[in-house]
């Protein structure tokens, strides 16, 4: 192992994690090592129940840990914070504001001005191509828009990471594709540290630098794939053999968890 | 840290399913499928009325409503025109319409109702003024919640009508005495219910606050308690209604002005149609009163029904 100069933007270091008390007292999180580089695109990925998303709560700072380290810049994470933005699978627009309203409440909450706040939320609205509907309500919105205002949110206000956990799981095959190339097409032209929560191997191969599958029972990290495909990457990148070969050996290790659960 | 893997190791070929470009092709299938199996095409079956969930029209349903109405007063008009029942017991439509009339033009109406309506808004008031922060509060804190909610759920099964002598030895027959009552037949009952409103807050737009870094004191008033509004609203609404009950039982009991003093009064002297009069205008001011908090809550809160 070699030691790397430079600070990561995030790192986990043998971080445990329990729910419940007493005899029912249930470990999810065992030995926690991750590290993620500065505007490196990370997919976690495993069966369900492997507490991948209870990882990305603790990095969000929603959720608290046992013992390990937690730190972003080097600097220990105490709770939550404007230095991560976050985007929930649950969209969760504010369902009496607009869509411009919701970026700027954000922005409002990172302590921006009346003035800037309008700019900045126009701005971001338009980089996820919804500038039309700028003042639509949550409820006017399909999902794939509504999780669109939701990452023009979360960019907003310049956080160091994107936290992402399973943003596209609730959206249909189609629009789960267009999001997918509109997020690998702001991230290619802004780069960001992303921490990205998915189920869905296709969707990590397409997006990451790098794959981290998770192992269960307890959650730990089993396996980790350096996602070696050129970038820009376009629609077409998924046809190739690369693609393809590496899905499958992702798929694979995931299996081979689930199976240890089905045999257990 | 971690072992890093490279994809490597090609095995067996791989079906183009697979892949990202598969995709369209395999969405086209299900949308291009033309015949839709089984029922024949082209002939439209009628769907049964009595389908579970079967839609009727609007003006349908306005006429069924009306019909319904209609049906009922004519009943009540045969059985009265007919001589069947006696008007002592149930006097005849018109003779009720008239002796409203009547009550209104001598102003004696206006005046009960005039009273009945300060006094529940009054009682109304108060209870809610002290039911949403409470609810509010017992809805976010547990520690809240352990001391108020176990006692409240006590207080609430107790019958507000063991209360009125009570209330009598307290507060005497005056106003308060009715406020009392209108108090503890919905505070606590409200109470319950706006902590139900804030507990259906989303947990993941409270972790929204806290990502954006917002104290709680904030999130409690930003997010939680805007997004229970229009929970909050119709917890109020219906609330209302019961307040409207309780208004009458307290002026039934020990009152001198009101519509239920009115009531009482009219039994005593066989008064029949105005008891009828007044018991079909409370169940209309209470039809009005909901109306007019449903119409507010369209306009309050319309931003959760449009483009639905």
């Amino acid at each position: 192992m070699t030691v790397t100069a430079t600070v990561p933007k995030l790192q986990l270091s043998g971080l445990n994690k329990s729910f419940g008390r007493g005899d029912k007292r249930i470990q999810v999180l065992r030995d926690i090592d991750l590290s993620l580089a500065d505007n490196e695109f990370v997919s976690l990925v495993g069966t369900s129940g492997c507490g991948k998303s209870t990882l990305l709560s603790i990095v969000a700072g929603l959720e608290d840990f046992d013992s390990g380290t937690l730190s972003v810049d080097g600097a220990p994470v105490t709770g939550p914070g404007l230095d991560r933005g976050v985007v929930f699978q649950s969209y969760t627009l504010l369902p009496w504001l607009t869509a411009q309203g919701n970026v700027e409440f954000a922005l409002k909450a990172a302590g921006y001005g009346a003035g800037e706040r309008r700019d900045i939320a126009r701005e971001h609205i338009e980089l996820v191509k919804l500038t039309k509907f700028a003042n639509a309500y949550p409820s006017e919105l399909s999902g794939g828009m509504k999780q669109r205002v939701a990452i023009a949110r979360a960019l907003s206000y310049r956080p160091k990471m994107l936290l992402m956990d399973e943003p596209f799981g609730a959206l249909d095959a189609l629009t789960r594709h267009q999001m997918q190339e509109l997020l690998t097409r702001i991230w290619e032209e802004h780069r960001l540290t992303v921490l990205f929560v998915t189920h869905d191997v296709e969707e990590a191969v397409y997006l990451s630098d790098r794959i981290v599958v998770m192992g269960i029972g307890p959650g730990c990290i089993k396996q980790t794939f350096d996602v070696d495909l050129s970038r820009p990457r376009e629609p077409d990148s998924a046809s190739s053999a690369e693609f393809i070969d590496l899905q499958r050996e992702v798929l694979r290790s995931i299996r081979e968890e689930s199976l240890k659960v089905e045999l257990a | 840290m971690a072992t890093s893997e490279t994809n490597g190791n090609p095995t067996a070929p791989v079906p183009p399913e697979a892949g990202r470009s598969g995709f369209p092709a395999r969405s086209m299938v299900g949308a291009g499928g033309g015949a839709q199996g089984g029922v024949g095409a082209g002939a439209r079956r009628r769907k049964p009325i009595f389908r579970i969930g079967a839609r009727i029209g609007n003006a349908t349903f306005v006429a069924i409503a009306v019909a319904v109405f209609v049906l009922l007063g004519l009943v009540w008009w045969a059985a009265t025109a007919s001589g069947w029942v006696k008007p002592i017991f149930l006097p005849s439509p018109v003779a009720v319409w008239t002796q409203l009339v009547k009550l209104a033009g001598d102003g004696t109406l206006w005046a009960d109702a005039k009273i009945s309506i300060y006094r529940i808004m009054v009682g109304f008031l108060i209870a809610s003024a002290m039911a949403i922060p409470i609810g509010v509060l017992i809805g976010c804190f547990r520690i809240w919640e352990a001391a108020i909610e176990p006692l409240v759920d006590f207080v609430r099964y107790m019958p507000v009508v063991a209360f009125v002598p009570l209330t009598i030895l307290w507060a005497g027959t005056a106003d308060t005495q009715k406020f009392l009552i209108i108090w503890i037949g919905t505070f606590f009952q409200q109470v319950l219910m706006v902590m139900d409103n804030v507990k259906r807050v989303p947990p993941d737009f409270i972790g929204l606050g806290r990502t954006l870094g917002l104290p709680e004191r904030k999130i409690l008033t930003r997010i939680v308690v805007r997004s229970a509004l229009p929970g909050i609203w119709d917890t109020l609404r219906i609330s209302l209604g019961w307040a409207w009950t309780w208004l009458v039982l307290a002026e039934l009991v020990a009152a001198t002005s009101g519509l239920g003093y009115r009531i009482t009064v009219s039994q005593r002297y066989f008064q029949t149609n105005t008891i009828i009069g007044y018991i079909l205008l409370l169940g209309l001011l209470g039809l009005i009163t909901d109306q007019v908090m449903k119409a507010l809550e369209r306009v309050l809160f319309g931003y959760a029904r449009r483009g639905r």
